[in-house]
């Protein structure tokens, strides 16, 4: 059997008294797409943030490929690593966000292979003939140029997951990758997502696309207050065959 | 959809009492209000700048042919050049310093916002005066100094007047108070970059000194340019006070001029001609600055609409 490329053990991470997520538990094999729904408050965005430590958990434990995130372990021990080792740990990792968080100094091309050659070392030459392949690769070859201001919404987002697929990530975490953008550009950066999910990529996306998390990926995780409340089969995804209550009342309101 | 006719009827009761009830608006015009008020303060501000370069040219203390005689003398560039040379390296030490102490300030770690905190607290206490004259005089505080480990022994000694000369002791004074200045604006610059930039260099693996140095304070630079060079100028014209500590700066040298040839007022007038053009310079250089960081469009709003339909 593979070794899971994810595997969150139990994570908690409670802000003052509040339990924003509480024990969740989630494993996802090579070449899985995992959609996370919920209602607003109920935890998934921390708990996505917390699986490559922008949010460091309590609690719990966060694996990459078997490898423990933010620690080294030593016989029985988890040491916690230095900055600059849990850096290293997080290139395995992609991350796009609702914000798209573009550097706003940079071209869409410079926004690309300033990690790769800063990070890894990737002569710059080889750094921009994959950033111009990944741009290709989401409709933006010719906007190489252009800075994140000039661009739409959609656009940007694009150049944020080419950005995040120039470290050649082994898993690719989305948090709401299309809630901040207009209804029309939604379905461009779905059709991304989607080509990603069917080259094999392991994706963990919070959505509320349930479309999209019906037909693009394999696996869903419902949350709510912090906690899992139901875990299935994508194609599951609708009013009648969900099992809990509180997840068909959820799909009622969203579909 | 046709165009309205241009017939309007009015209701009886119109404030003017106007004698019909409809008006074609075809043919009416329109007559825009006179700005009477703004115009007769623009001529008489006109009218002041007349008065005072009439003031000017004309008033025979000021002796143009003196000014003339020692706007490019030896002593005067070369006191020149000491201002030029204070101000760029005080403002140097400025802002590396007060990069440093901003992220003091913003670490987590409470020992070093302290050290943060008392050092902006004492060095915008004391006037820049004052502050200079104990600089000049440090040799009487400490006659050495030593590198070692405090109330243990010490590694290397130094004389302390050996190298307090009133040049040092200007570029200390300068620098060191600053950076107090600079380091309030880098922190409130390095604020003003959204959390979200620093999260994606953290999810794309860039370590936290390079986060620092390739996104966070290139687009904090953008913001703290404008007060900078704000500040450049004030202390460039600060740096005047050096005169008291016998430093041959630009008005140190003209004042050495004048007590000799009592030529007092055409003297201050080359000091004054001389710190213009600096700050003129600076002003350019400012300017400059602005549009090169602002990036090729920023401003250039039309670029932000058609996006999609590029």
């Amino acid at each position: 059997m593979s070794v899971p490329v994810l595997e969150a053990w139990r994570v908690s991470k409670h802000f003052g008294a509040e339990k924003a997520v509480d024990q969740v538990s989630l494993t996802v094999e090579p070449g899985t797409a995992v959609c996370i729904l919920g209602p607003s408050g109920a935890g998934k965005s921390t708990f996505i943030r917390c699986l490559n430590f922008l949010e460091r958990p309590d609690d719990g434990y966060v694996f990459i490929d078997g490898d423990p995130l933010g620690y080294e372990r030593v016989g029985d021990t988890f040491n916690e690593v230095s900055g600059r080792k849990l850096s290293r740990q997080r290139q395995r990792v992609g991350m796009v966000f609702q914000q798209f968080n573009l550097f706003e100094h940079m071209s869409a091309l410079e926004n690309i292979i300033e990690a790769p050659c800063g990070v890894l070392g990737t002569p710059r030459k080889d750094a921009i003939e994959k950033g111009m392949s990944l741009l290709t690769r989401v409709g933006l070859a010719n906007k190489a140029d252009s800075y994140p201001r000039e661009l739409s919404g959609g656009q940007q987002q694009r150049v944020a997951i080419a950005r995040a697929l120039a470290m050649e990530p082994h898993l690719l975490l989305c948090d709401e990758p299309t809630s901040a953008l207009d209804p029309e550009m939604v379905h461009e950066v779905l059709a991304v997502l989607s080509n990603l999910v069917s080259e094999g990529m392991t994706m963990i996306a919070v959505t509320h696309e349930v479309g999209f998390a019906r037909e693009v990926a394999h696996r869903f995780v419902f949350m709510e207050r912090g906690v899992v409340i139901e875990e299935g089969p994508s194609s599951d995804l609708s009013t009648e065959r969900v099992k809990e209550e509180r997840t068909r009342s959820f799909l009622a309101k969203v579909l | 959809m046709t165009a309205p006719s241009g017939d309007k009827p009015f209701p009886s009761s119109s404030p003017d009492g106007a004698s019909s009830a409809t008006v074609n608006l075809d043919k009416t015009s329109r007559r825009m209000r006179r700005h009477v008020g703004s115009n007769i303060a623009g001529l008489v501000a006109v009218a002041i700048l007349l008065f005072v370069v009439q003031g000017l040219a004309r008033n025979s203390a000021l002796q143009w042919s003196v000014v003339g005689q020692y706007l490019f003398s030896a002593t005067v560039m070369q006191g020149l050049m000491r201002t030029l040379t204070i101000t760029a390296v005080a403002i140097a030490i400025a802002v590396v310093l007060g990069t440093l102490l901003a992220n003091m300030r913003l670490s987590k770690n409470r020992v070093l916002r302290a050290v943060n905190a008392v050092y902006v607290w004492f060095f915008r206490s004391i006037p820049l005066l004052v502050l200079l004259i104990l600089a000049y005089n440090f040799s009487l505080l400490y006659s050495n100094l030593s590198i070692g480990i405090p109330f243990g022994p010490s590694f290397v000694t130094f004389m302390t007047r050996d190298f307090t000369t009133a040049m040092t002791a200007a570029f200390l004074t300068f620098g060191l108070q600053q950076a107090a200045y600079t380091s309030e604006v880098i922190r409130a610059a390095i604020m003003s970059v959204p959390k979200g930039q620093t999260e994606a260099a953290e999810a794309l693996g860039m370590t936290q000194w390079r986060i620092m140095k390739r996104v966070v304070l290139p687009q904090a630079a953008r913001m703290a340019i404008p007060p900078i060079a704000n500040e450049t100028i004030n202390l460039c014209k600060s740096t005047s006070l050096v005169a008291f500590i016998s430093v041959p700066d630009l008005l140190y040298s003209v004042q050495e001029i004048y007590s000799r040839t009592f030529q007092v007022v055409p003297l201050l007038v080359v000091a004054t001609i001389w710190y213009t053009v600096i700050v003129s310079v600076l002003t350019l250089i400012q300017w400059w600055l602005e549009k090169v960081m602002q990036g090729p469009s920023r401003g250039n709003r039309s670029a932000l609409i058609p996006a999609e339909a590029l």
